[in-house]
């Protein structure tokens, strides 16, 4: 069935400065992921596989790439005459008004006043997880909330800007909430993922402009959870936050383990994304490759450990590449020798070149950079 | 209105393709699976897009189903525009009565009206068996330039296999004498590759002349191109040079997939600018684990490979447990490999299982007598039970036993 009362709306600008590497010339919605995505394609995908069939995308700066990846929407099955993919971009106002969560939703106001759905569903693009935002919905009414917020119990990710944790009573209900606490051990911490009525969303945002308020997580979650019935959504499945360079690298790695990527890329709920028509991965005579994630497209001609190789990569006869994140279209030459490396999109890196990082700091090679 | 067109492709795609047997039996030969991703289909679509061609019509009588859903509104080959695209042609009821489409060039007969609302000055004849890259938009530049009525591509073959084919003899100017079809003692090595570029007045013409005569089988080989000979119309043939097999037979389906292996073969599918587009599944990339060992292979999105697999084409979602060996051999989607299975010079269809120690196919060194060794092929959706063993060159219909 079609359609089910709620819009979707996705922040593709927001948190680009944890991984300002990767952000320089993207939005954190287009940063590549896991051997053939890009971060927007897990919040997309999930809204789409929740029956959510109006999503409106929200770009600031930089999002030509963005658009090259969205498209018309295609790919996510939002290419519709009703309803459908809306990209947001800056319009009609200065750059002032969108600078913010709530000047942003404020400037948007008009979409969402045109729209009929009944509730709007927020989400950004720093998390990595398959949610089935039907549950969050059904939650919501039986709860009778006023807002629901997605979190997931767990360490508190370091480097959050705002990492936001929730206190809740046994019904689920949101009794205090903490913005950049200092927290031991597991907690419930915000998935930037909220819910609520479209009518609600245009009233708090209003009121937060008349009043000067500007911030989306201090005046609305934390300044209305004694005012409104705020709830929270307990998310169980696998959900990796992107908030800096080390967790980037890490959730790539965590997609090895087959249990994640079972959960991640559960095939009744698929991640779609745009397609290239590369031909299959060809493995060349004396590759020799383990425990790697590889999209298609690639020619493996050495040995790969450990690695995600995204589509179209080259890895040249007798290159030994391990714990690296190699990105679309990057070439490493014959001999090279690469551990701990993230290389971004259309790198080359010449023959016997030899590059070392470290776990906890990988070294980045910028987009289209020759080594 | 339609916009006119100056190309308009048809593609046969009716035939069953019997000589392919269990992998035609619910599908049209057409949409038989071919390279880890593609369809057979694929190559003329996207050679009809890459040679700027817009408007194909495709000739399906034959279980369609799944080649219908396969081609849909035409948009993985950007052959959806508003008034030109793909256009699926069934067998359908007229005025009269209906008919099945008895002969390839009735297919053509029974679509005039398709192609006349194109008004094109050339129609181009594919068909949905063979391999190959070309450009069409050259042959209908060759078609024009010697102001031919109709063009014929041909590709210079070993005189030892010329009598297996359909064998053209030109003189020096190109233009046809004789048609010598699988003929025991060959005059040339020409051999035709089933493409035709005809003037369309012309054919149009040659169509309803062929359709009003009870003797003939309409067929373009046997009746509408001997007749236009015959008649002394202007006919060519355009030479081409470069990869094309046809992969009509279970050996010659193998060996093409297995070409794609061979860094001598000059078949480039990563070609940049002359992209073979196919539907593709919505799946993760392809994982290979520490137990799993790959060589000389072509692995597709959502493969799991905990196993051996060397010289061999796997499919989307094919899992390959640890301790099976997988030689010289396709999987197509969706199929199971478990522990100790070992699949040697086979082909097995989409989501057959091969349970554990079962043993398919065998390597031609192992076998004493020759005679007996072929490609051993499992049918879609077959169990083979565990410690149960398919001998080469046998087809597998039915789910086979586990032995224990």
């Amino acid at each position: 069935m079609r359609g089910n009362n709620v819009i979707g709306l996705i922040f593709t600008n927001l948190h680009g400065e944890l991984i300002s590497e990767l952000t320089d010339k993207r939005t954190m919605g287009s940063v590549p992921f896991g051997g053939k995505y890009r971060l927007i394609d897990f919040p997309l995908s999930n809204m789409v596989n929740s029956g959510i069939n109006k999503v409106g995308v929200i770009t600031k700066n930089n999002y030509q790439s963005l658009m090259d990846h969205l498209g018309t929407g295609k790919a996510w099955d939002l290419s519709r005459k009703r309803d459908g993919l809306f990209i947001l971009p800056p319009f009609n106002n200065s750059e002032e008004e969108y600078r913010n969560r709530i000047s942003i939703l404020n400037s948007i106001k008009k979409f969402l006043i045109n729209s009929k759905e009944e509730y709007v569903l927020i989400s950004d693009c720093d998390t990595v997880c398959n949610i089935d935002y039907q549950n969050v919905l059904e939650k919501h009414i039986s709860n009778d909330a006023d807002i629901t917020v997605v979190y997931k119990r767990g360490q508190l990710p370091e480097h959050q800007d705002e990492p936001t944790v929730f206190s809740l009573d046994s019904t689920g209900r949101v009794k205090d909430v903490l913005i950049n606490p200092i927290i031991e051990g597991p907690c419930s911490f915000y998935l930037n993922k909220i819910l609520m009525k479209r009518e609600l969303l245009i009233s708090l945002v209003s009121e937060c402009v008349s009043k000067n308020k500007n911030n989306f997580k201090r005046d609305i979650i934390q300044g209305q959870f004694d005012k409104l019935k705020i709830y929270g959504y307990e998310f169980e499945g696998f959900c990796a936050v992107m908030d800096s360079m080390s967790s980037y690298f890490n959730a790539n790695m965590q997609l090895m383990d087959l249990n994640i990527r079972n959960d991640l890329f559960n095939s009744a709920r698929p991640i779609y994304t745009k397609v290239r028509d590369d031909m299959p991965t060809r493995y060349g005579l004396g590759s020799n490759v383990k425990n790697t994630l590889i999209g298609n497209g690639c020619v493996i001609e050495g040995e790969v450990e450990n690695c995600v190789l995204f589509k179209g990569v080259h890895i040249g006869k007798g290159a030994k590449v391990s714990n690296c994140v190699i990105m679309q279209d990057t070439v490493i030459g014959a001999g090279s020798n690469l551990s701990y490396v993230i290389a971004d999109k259309d790198v080359i890196i010449k023959d016997n070149r030899s590059l070392m990082g470290f776990l906890t700091y990988p070294v980045y090679i910028n987009k289209a950079s020759k080594v | 209105m339609y916009p006119k067109q100056e190309v308009v492709a048809m593609l046969l795609a009716g035939g069953q393709g019997s000589r392919l047997g269990v992998l035609t039996q619910k599908i049209a030969k057409p949409a038989v699976p071919y390279g880890g991703k593609y369809r057979i289909i694929d190559f003329p679509l996207s050679n009809c897009v890459n040679s700027g061609i817009e408007a194909v019509g495709v000739l399906t009588q034959y279980q369609p189903l799944v080649l219908n859903e396969y081609i849909g509104n035409g948009q993985p080959w950007d052959l959806d525009g508003m008034n030109v695209g793909v256009q699926v042609l069934s067998p359908y009821e007229k005025k009269g009565g209906a008919d099945w489409y008895s002969g390839t060039a009735n297919a053509i007969y029974q679509n005039i009206n398709y192609i006349d609302r194109y008004n094109p000055e050339y129609v181009v004849i594919l068909s949905g068996d063979h391999i190959y890259k070309m450009d069409y938009s050259k042959m209908v530049a060759y078609h024009k330039e010697h102001n031919a009525d109709c063009t014929i591509a041909v590709i210079d073959v070993p005189l030892a296999e010329a009598s297996r084919f359909g064998i053209l003899n030109t003189n020096p100017d190109g233009s046809i004498y004789e048609f010598d079809e699988k003929p025991a003692h060959p005059k040339s090595t020409n051999a035709s590759m089933g493409i035709y570029v005809f003037s369309w007045d012309k054919l149009r013409k040659y169509l309803i002349e062929d359709e009003a005569n009870p003797d003939s089988s309409n067929d373009f080989g046997k009746d509408i191109l001997p007749k236009m000979l015959a008649d002394g119309q202007r006919m060519f043939a355009y030479e081409f040079s470069g990869y094309w097999k046809d992969v009509g037979t279970i050996e010659s389906l193998w060996e093409s997939n297995m070409d794609l292996l061979d860094p001598n073969v000059t078949l480039d599918l990563a070609d940049e600018n002359w992209k073979i587009y196919s539907r593709n599944p919505v799946v993760a990339p392809h994982y290979v684990s520490p137990t799993g060992v790959v060589q000389n292979s072509l692995i597709s999105d959502g493969c799991i490979i905990e196993g051996n697999v060397d010289f061999s084409v796997l499919f989307s979602n094919v899992t390959v447990a640890p301790g099976a060996v997988v030689n010289d051999s396709i999987l197509m989607p969706g199929v199971v490999v478990e522990e100790g299975a070992v699949i040697q010079y086979a082909i097995v269809s989409e989501n057959a299982v091969i349970k554990k120690n079962a043993v398919v196919g065998a390597r031609p060194e192992d076998i004493e007598n020759k005679e007996d060794w072929g490609v051993a092929v499992v049918g879609d959706n077959r169990t083979i039970g565990e410690g149960a063993v398919v001998a080469p060159k046998e087809m597998v219909y039915e789910d086979k036993e586990g032995v224990n």
